[in-house]
């Protein structure tokens, strides 16, 4: 039996595995090392980061719905600066590709926020994150309008030559129009999906539980509706794609490689279990070699339909 | 630090009051008093988080079995208040938990003899016991435990054990004297001019009373805290809570996980 090859590209960027880390759910990657080892996963994707630090909406924040949770944490993040200054160091020090998550007010955020991030050599890839839904003038302005994707794309490539990943939202009649629109202002990888618009109600006292009214849906509980999109833009493009949502084991994540994508992200898994990410690169080696697949590409987009 | 664990007891204090007994890694030892765990009810999706609980107790105790040694172990308290801990309820002796423990910031007593005011409402008393066990021998503690009636009045005599005295309030008067706890605290603070620490945990209007009183009578007050968490590490970033500083314009949050779950009282925003 010959070495099983679990490592995938996307972007230029090489992953000893399919597994990522989802941006919000992973800190800045030290809040974990206690738990896990980082150098055990394909990718770290951090927390999205904005021009200046941003402390987030009001609470409650977070509450739990069957197989799912709904937060509306509003992109709280220390900033580009503070990132650069105090939280790159750690991340210098990890075998692990560094995967930035960028998140703009405006056009002109993006394009700063694309060329500041482009002068650091310990950052590996750009996802421009288009699609939080928690934030007034938030990226699902861009996210849900084709144009507007294309523009916020076009502008970060033209200000980075790092490999770009555009991660989309869910919270649209159409995915596949967004996504198409992303591929050619020069998006060279897809991640979707972030997560879908919800809301919860307190019945007792008449009002809704979060204080921002909406929040964004996660969990295995939007596992199906994500394996169904993935599917759909692993048909409408030909840039790697990177599936999210739910993905709470290897099979799971294998799924989700089924559906077309070449690699995926852990995201509220790990909030409980704080190993998930390597636990799950494991699992997907250890299902590889039970079931005789050599390399881990000749699963994706595999599915028989 | 994360590990597997097996229920060692599951006892009912009073209607919808439960203290379990867990075994825990050698590591919990080094638990602060005030910290907490993340403990994951079952394997399912449904409930999907963890739950977050005070720990109560930690030690060792010998195993049946003579060449086991001791076994580590930890203890909670726990009030059924929705589906993950009516499922907690429903475990027994040699049922598995997973535990991520001890987390957070716990209280800070430092060694200054002062006396040493611990109140606590209704499960809020968890975190103050061990608190008490590391307090009572070298220093004056005083309890002052609150509820609505004398079923949320717990393992009082626990305290009392250590040397601790006790003092109850319920607003029932089924216990203690009627009213607030509160006002049972005032009347103390009011009564004795030696220094003196005040240490908090339970419902919110309790702990922004204990504040309140705290700062009107200048001693110092830290309270432990509650919110709804979904990593427990600082991750996730949903437990936080507002601090003194915090303005509409220039929002100061801190997350009860990591920054707390036990704050000095001047520390935070009482609304």
């Amino acid at each position: 039996m010959g070495k099983i090859n679990t490592s995938v590209e996307i972007a230029g960027i090489k992953l000893r595995n399919p597994v990522m880390t989802a941006s919000g759910t992973f800190g800045y990657g030290s809040e974990f090392s206690g738990y896990m080892n980082l150098e055990s996963i394909g990718a770290i994707v951090t927390k999205g980061l904005s021009l200046h630090p941003k402390a987030g909406n009001s609470t409650p924040r977070i509450f739990e719905t069957p197989g799912g949770m709904l937060n509306a944490i509003g992109l709280q993040n220390v900033g580009i600066d503070a990132f650069i200054q105090d939280k790159v160091p750690f991340l210098r020090t990890i075998n692990t590709p560094v995967i930035v998550n960028l998140y703009g007010n405006s056009l002109e955020e993006y394009g700063e926020l694309a060329a500041r991030i482009d002068t650091v050599p310990e950052v590996a890839g750009i996802e421009v994150n288009i699609s939080c839904p928690n934030v007034k003038h938030g990226g699902i302005v861009f996210g849900t309008d084709p144009k507007a994707a294309a523009a916020v794309t076009s502008l970060v490539r033209k200000n980075s030559k790092k490999p770009i990943i555009v991660k989309l939202s869910p919270n649209v009649t159409d995915v596949t129009v967004i996504a198409k629109a992303c591929v050619d202002a020069g998006a060279d990888s897809l991640s979707l999906i972030n997560t879908i618009t919800g809301m919860a109600i307190d019945l007792k006292n008449h009002r809704p539980v979060l204080a921002n009214v909406t929040g964004g849906l996660s969990g295995p509980a939007i596992k199906p509706i994500a394996l169904r999109m993935v599917w759909q833009v692993a048909k409408a493009v030909k840039v790697p794609l990177i599936g999210i949502g739910g993905i709470m084991n290897a099979t799971d994540a294998l799924e989700f490689i089924l559906a077309g994508a070449t690699a995926i992200q852990v995201g509220t898994a790990s909030f409980l279990n704080p190993s998930a990410a390597e636990d799950i690169a494991k699992g997907i080696e250890i299902w590889l070699s039970e079931n005789g697949v050599k390399d881990i590409r000749e699963l994706i987009g595999a599915l028989k339909v | 630090m994360q590990f597997k664990s097996e229920i060692l007891t599951n006892v009912e204090l009073s209607p919808c009051y439960f203290r379990m007994r867990i075994t825990a890694s050698p590591g919990i030892l080094d638990s602060k008093a005030g910290q907490f765990a993340m403990v994951r009810v079952n394997d399912a999706i449904d409930p999907l988080l963890r739950r977050p609980f005070g720990i109560y107790d930690i030690g060792s105790s010998k195993t049946p079995y003579t060449d086991c040694g001791s076994q580590t172990y930890m203890e909670i308290l726990y009030k059924v208040v929705g589906k993950g801990t009516a499922m907690l309820a429903e475990l027994k002796a040699g049922d598995k938990l997973d535990v991520i423990a001890p987390l957070g910031k716990g209280f800070d007593f430092g060694d200054v003899k002062s006396e040493k005011i611990l109140v606590g409402g209704g499960i809020g008393l968890a975190p103050l016991y061990l608190l008490a066990k590391k307090l009572a021998d070298s220093h004056t503690v005083r309890l002052f435990a609150g509820g609505r009636n004398k079923d949320d009045i717990l393992c009082i005599t626990e305290f009392e054990r250590l040397g601790v005295e006790t003092y109850v309030a319920t607003d029932d008067g089924t216990l203690g004297d009627q009213g607030l706890v509160t006002q049972v605290m005032m009347k103390h603070l009011a009564s004795v001019t030696s220094p003196k620490q005040i240490f908090a945990c339970g419902p919110m209007p309790m702990l922004k009373a204990v504040a309140g009183i705290a700062k009107e009578m200048k001693v110092s007050c830290q309270v432990s805290m509650e919110a709804y968490m979904a990593c427990g590490m600082g991750a996730c970033l949903g437990c936080v809570i507002k601090g003194i500083k915090h303005k509409p314009e220039q929002p100061d949050y801190r997350c009860v996980c990591k920054d707390g779950p036990v704050f000095n009282a001047k520390e935070l925003l009482w609304e």
